[in-house]
Formats: structure tokens, sequence, C-alpha cells
């Protein structure tokens, strides 16, 4: 196994697997789950382990493949043109490289994350479809190829906001990321507070799961979200009765905030609340 | 399956890529569109030895080479139970529409829902009870509102029913069994059988772009560089212009309730491509036919309602107009005054659909409804008069049809 749990990142076997699979066969691994169940920390964790470089390319809306290979910055020369540098004279000198150029030319093989490759427009990962399977590209302005010397670890999440091509599909591996169970979660918790009190972690974890089992919620709190809670009601020194008092603040759990992000989800908790309270009485 | 194959004799390796082969031609008897290089991948994955002797982990592995989608998941699970297990995967749901999702009904009973399951006499009728309860709902809520038993005593349970799912009882205390992964069949909900898919209805919108300048100069304009450095006498001037951006506008109206329940799956489609596609964007939601206001929120909530005479006022007649709605209902809920099932409209549908036509030049209608029933249904005929042809079937040839038509420019 090339990449197992860590102190503090916690790995589910698929998950492993996955990772293991995509660094032998050199693939790209295309990873999607809930948000905040850990995709982007499972990059970071993995460079960590490995002791490589993680090159991070944040997509964003506006972003080009060709930005990750290399951007010509034909303005600067032409301003150096006019004050007669000599710099002007060697092209080179104007072109930059991009993240995958970097990630190609890396002495320790790195690892890349492509994160949030679905914000892009969707002619995006058509448009990386030759760089990542060959793992190389051209410089027209200088005719020079750019080839890797090792192949990048390549991970590459998504958020569902937009589907992927096929053909671009076809050349990753794919693995969904499922919400962590009961156990899974409990173990995620402790890598983060080693010292937390059996009874707190309990309560939290049932108001946690009852939360979670509500369906009509917008937004569902996630790990990171849990996690967040957790670190507030440890610093207020919340005691774990208070969470267990089903009416605490018409049904709110205390500092809800940390978990539910929208006004409507706030709502629909406190009629819930209420609804059980009325029917209890 | 341990897969060191190099110390293997030939005829072992033979019968192992035939299993793997007819494997693979399981997944795609089940619809999965896994290719070959998919499968060399596995090949390559399993000669790598990345596992050893494990069933589950073959499963893990295979998932991981040959499936490309979570909600692919679940068709993946049923290939692989069939093809390791060879029984038949009896499937309940497919004796029920698909959105009743029975196994999210079984996974959440609790004991006292069992109990009374075993009361009334199985699952069958409990579900026959289910379908009668709701349709006595429905009754009760003309408006359409898709809720059931809130109030504690149903054995449906507290959040009650969403064309997507039922949800009984409270959730976690599913039954436990210890079953094979694929046979949890956890990815079933992702399942979505779309035959027009997001990503063939987001490249038929795109078609519906305007590009236009707008915002903050800051590309480079070459050409309007090199003019005014050939203006300087080569002293370098630079100009800048904004980027471009899709710049049509677009309003859509959603026929929500009553006969649309059938195509909510196509629905949701639309409007979520549409989302992303365009910048400028407005949804509103009518029943049967727009009268004298719509709404914006699909609960059509008074709170929510706009009127159309405010709507008119609000947007310019370059708004593009979507119409999505099956046009399905009595024909006097068009052309009467008071023909309306839901309240009384002192003015017919018919005028309030010319009066918006007549503002909104650029308009079309989306029928989810296959075409070859329409002229079954004399409304569709009215309000493809209306609106002078221009209704398109909801399939990818009927919407592009419909873009083009709306990408002409009045």
């Amino acid at each position: 196994m090339i990449f197992q749990s860590t102190e503090h990142y916690i790995l589910s076997p698929e998950l492993a697997l996955a990772v293991n699979a995509a660094v032998t066969l050199e693939k790209p691994l295309l990873i999607k789950g809930e948000p905040g169940t850990g995709k982007t920390r499972l990059a970071e964790e993995l460079a960590a382990s490995l002791g490589t470089d993680l090159i991070n390319w944040q997509i964003k809306s506006t972003s080009k493949a060709q930005q990750g290979l290399y951007e010509y910055d034909a303005v600067s020369r032409l301003r150096d043109g006019q004050l007669g540098s000599e710099r002007v004279a060697n092209i080179s000198n104007y072109i930059k490289p991009g993240k995958l150029w970097t990630a190609f030319t890396a002495e320790q093989r790195p690892v890349l994350l492509i994160d949030e490759i679905d914000k892009a427009d969707i002619e995006f990962p058509n448009d990386l479809l030759h760089e990542l399977d060959r793992m190389s590209f051209d410089v027209y302005e200088t005719g020079e190829r750019i080839t890797a010397k090792q192949r990048p670890i390549v991970v590459i999440t998504s958020n569902n906001e937009k589907e992927l091509p096929d053909a671009f599909l076809r050349r990753c591996f794919f693995h969904y990321i499922r919400f962590p169970d009961k156990d899974t979660l409990t173990q995620i918790v402790l890598a983060h507070f080693p010292k937390l009190q059996a009874e707190l972690l309990t309560a939290a974890l049932e108001v946690f799961f009852d939360l979670r089992a509500v369906d009509a919620l917008k937004k569902k709190p996630s790990t990171s979200e849990l996690l967040d809670w957790l670190k507030l009601l440890l610093a207020e020194q919340i005691a774990p009765s208070v969470l267990q008092d089903k009416q605490h603040q018409g049904g709110l759990m205390p500092l809800y905030g940390a978990l539910l992000k929208n006004e409507q989800d706030v709502a629909l908790l406190e009629k819930l609340a209420f609804m059980a309270r009325r029917a209890g009485r | 399956m341990s897969l060191c194959w190099k110390n293997w004799p030939l005829w072992l390796v033979a019968l192992a890529v035939d299993m793997l082969i007819s494997f693979f031609l399981t997944l795609r008897k089940y619809g999965l569109k896994s290719s070959i290089t998919e499968l060399l991948d596995l090949l390559k994955a399993l000669q790598q030895q990345l596992i050893f002797a494990s069933t589950d982990d073959f499963y893990l592995l295979a998932r991981l080479c040959l499936i490309k989608d979570e909600s692919q998941y679940d068709k993946f699970d049923r290939a692989f139970a069939e093809y390791f297990e060879g029984v038949e995967s009896l499937d309940l749901a497919s004796l029920i529409p698909d959105h009743w999702l029975l196994p999210g009904l079984i996974r959440q009973l609790s004991d006292e829902d069992k109990a009374k399951l075993a009361s009334l006499g199985g699952l069958e009728q409990l579900l026959e009870q289910f379908k009668q309860r709701l349709k006595e709902q429905q009754e009760k809520h003309a408006g359409g509102n898709k809720w059931i038993g809130t109030g504690g005593s149903s054995p449906f349970g507290a959040y009650g029913f969403h064309p997507e799912g039922i949800r009984v009882g409270q959730q976690g205390s599913g039954q436990r069994r210890a079953v094979k992964v694929w046979d949890k069949r956890d990815f079933k909900d992702f399942d979505q059988n779309a035959e027009l898919n997001h990503r063939a209805m987001q490249l038929a919108l795109r078609q519906l772009r305007r590009f236009a300048r707008t915002g903050q100069a800051t590309e480079l304009d070459l050409n309007g560089t090199i003019k005014a450095t050939a203006q300087q006498a080569g002293w370098l001037d630079l100009k800048f212009q904004a980027e471009r951006h899709n710049a049509v506008k677009v309003l859509m109206f959603f026929d929500i309730g009553g006969s649309m329940d059938d195509y909510i799956h196509e629905c949701e489609q639309l409007f979520a491509a549409a989302r992303t596609e365009f910048k400028h964007l407005e949804f509103f939601y009518f029943h049967n036919c727009p009268y004298e206001q719509v709404w914006r929120t699909h609960q059509r909530r008074s709170a929510d309602a706009v009127s159309i005479t405010q709507l008119l006022q609000t947007y310019h007649s370059d708004y593009k107009v979507i119409f999505v709605g099956d046009a399905t209902m009595g024909p006097y809920e068009i052309t009467y005054p008071g023909g309306s099932v839901e309240h009384f409209n002192p003015e017919s549908g018919e005028v309030w659909l010319k009066r918006l036509l007549a503002h909104f030049p650029n308009a079309v209608w989306l029928n989810p409804q296959p075409q070859a029933w329409w002229s079954h249904y004399h409304s569709i005929e009215i309000l493809q008069k209306l609106m002078q042809n221009q209704m398109y079937a909801m399939t990818l040839d009927g919407l592009s049809g419909a873009i083009r038509h709306l990408s002409k420019r009045h």
C-alpha cells in the first residue's frame, strides 16, 4: 500500500484502493462527493505522505486549459521592444509556464490537484484530454515540446455542477466519496480531537446524524462542518446534557450556525421541533 | 481472484480473460457504457496485483475502472450481483413507478412499522394503502401539494412524500443485514434514467448564446492597440476591452403540479441545464395555463405571486420566453373566464397568454408529452395555435428546434 490513513486523515479502504490504483497505473483520479467530505484534503495528504510537492490548480469559471500549459505575455514583450531591452530577442523570456508544465518538469513525481474542474466551461476537460493522456504538449511560440519527466499523480475533484464529457471520463479512474458512516466519522473526529470526552462525542454525533436525516434540508452539514461545530462546542464548553435536550432554543442545537448555512434550513428545523413538541404534549 | 498470471498456464489465463469479458458484457447488458479502453485498464490493474483474492476488492477495483459516474453505481451493483451470484435480482421497484423508490421505503421502516406491516398482510397491501392515502391527499389539495401525513398518525411518517422518494418514520433504524456491498444497493438514489441528458441539453441551450462585451475592460484589444500605436507613430498605446459574456436574457415558465408530476425529472434536468447556462434567467411557475399571476417558487404561495401586468413592466421585450408544460387540460381552462381549476379567473387564460406573447415576441412552448399523443388533446391544439405553432417536444430535436426559433432575431 502506497497510501494509508494517517494520524490526521482517515482513509476508507475503498478510497485507499482507488488512490493506490491511480498512483500505480498512472491515471488521473477523478473524485466526486458531497462538499466537505475531504476531496481536496485527499490530495494534500497524499502529497504529504509521499513527501512530494502538491501543485494546486484551482479552477474558476474563467479558467482556460491553455493557462495550465503556459501563457505568452505579448504585452510585456511589446513594451520591452519599445524600450530596446535585450530580453526581447528571446521569446522564451515571455513564456510563463502553467501548472501542468510545472508538474511535468518537477524533479520528483508531484501530486497535481485540478480542483473543482466542474467550475470551468464545459469544453475545459476536452481541451486537456491530449495533455493528460500523452503527458506532453507543444509550445507553439518556441517550437519546443514539453514532455513529462515522469507522469505526475493527477487528482481531479468535481462538485457535480456540470457533467464531464465521456471522452474525458474514460481516461480517468473515478471514485465517489460517500458520506462516512458513524464509525468512520468517530475515527475522523478523534483524529482531530484526540482528547474529546466520549459523552460529548456521542451526544454531538447523535445530534449531527439526526440533522442529516432531515431530508428537506437545502444543505446537509458535512464532515468539515461537524469538525467546526465541535471546535466551537469545546471552546464554549457546552455540556453534553445541553445537546441531549431536544427542545433547547426552540429545537435548535447550540451554536447551530456552524452546521446550518441557510436561513430556510434554520426555519425548517424550528418548525419540525415545534411539531414534535405539539405531538408530544 | 488473484491474478498473477505470469506463472499461470495459458489456458487458465484465457479462461480468466474470458470470464472478465463476459462480466464486461453483463455490464453492457445493463446499459452501462463502459468502453474497451476501460476494460483494458481493469486488466492492467489486475496485472499489477493491486488486489488479492477478494471479490470485495475486485468489486471496488472494477467499479473504479469501469464506472465514471455515481448515478451508474446502482446499475453496476445489479450487474455485479447477477454475474457473480447468478441470482435473478428481483427488483420490486420495477413493479411500481421509479419515483416511488420502494427500497427506500423498506430501508427506513421502523420496528413498529414492520409489526404493522405484518398486521396489514404484507408489503403489497401497505403499498396499496399508501397509494390510496396519497390519492385522498391529492384530492384534498387540488393545488398539487405533495406533502403527506405530517400529523404523525400515518405510518408514512413525518416529513412526507416527494416525487423523488418516500421518507418514512425516523431514518437510520433501517434493517441491517450482513449483505454483500453490491447487494446493499446504496447508490440507488443516484440512478437516473435520463433520456435527454444534462450535457445534451446544455449544448442545445448554448446555441442561444448571444455574446456582448460588458463589464470591466480587462482583455487586451489587439486591433485597438495596433490602431492606437500606429497613431502614436509607433509608441505602444495599449487598449483594453471588456470580456465577452453571454448576454441573452431568458424567462422560463414551468407548469407544475397535476399531470406534470410525471415529467418532473425532465423538467429538473432542463431547469438545471438552464441555470448553469444563462446568467440572466428568471423562473416562474404556473398551473396548467398562465392566468393573471404566476409564482416565483414551486410551492406557489400567495407571497411569491407576481402579476403578469407587473411582469410585463419589469422585463423588457428582448427577453426570450420558454414555457414548459404538458398543455393537457380541459379546453375551457384556456378559453373561458372562470375556467381555472384553482380559482375564479375574470379573464381567460387565452387572453393572458396573448398578452404575454404580444409583449415577448420571442417565445416557445416545450411540451414533455410525447409528440405522438398531441393530436389526442384538444387543449394542445388550442395552445399550438396560440403559440403560432411554436410548440416543441421536449426531446433533443425539439429542444434544438425551439432554440433555433428563439435565436432568430425578431
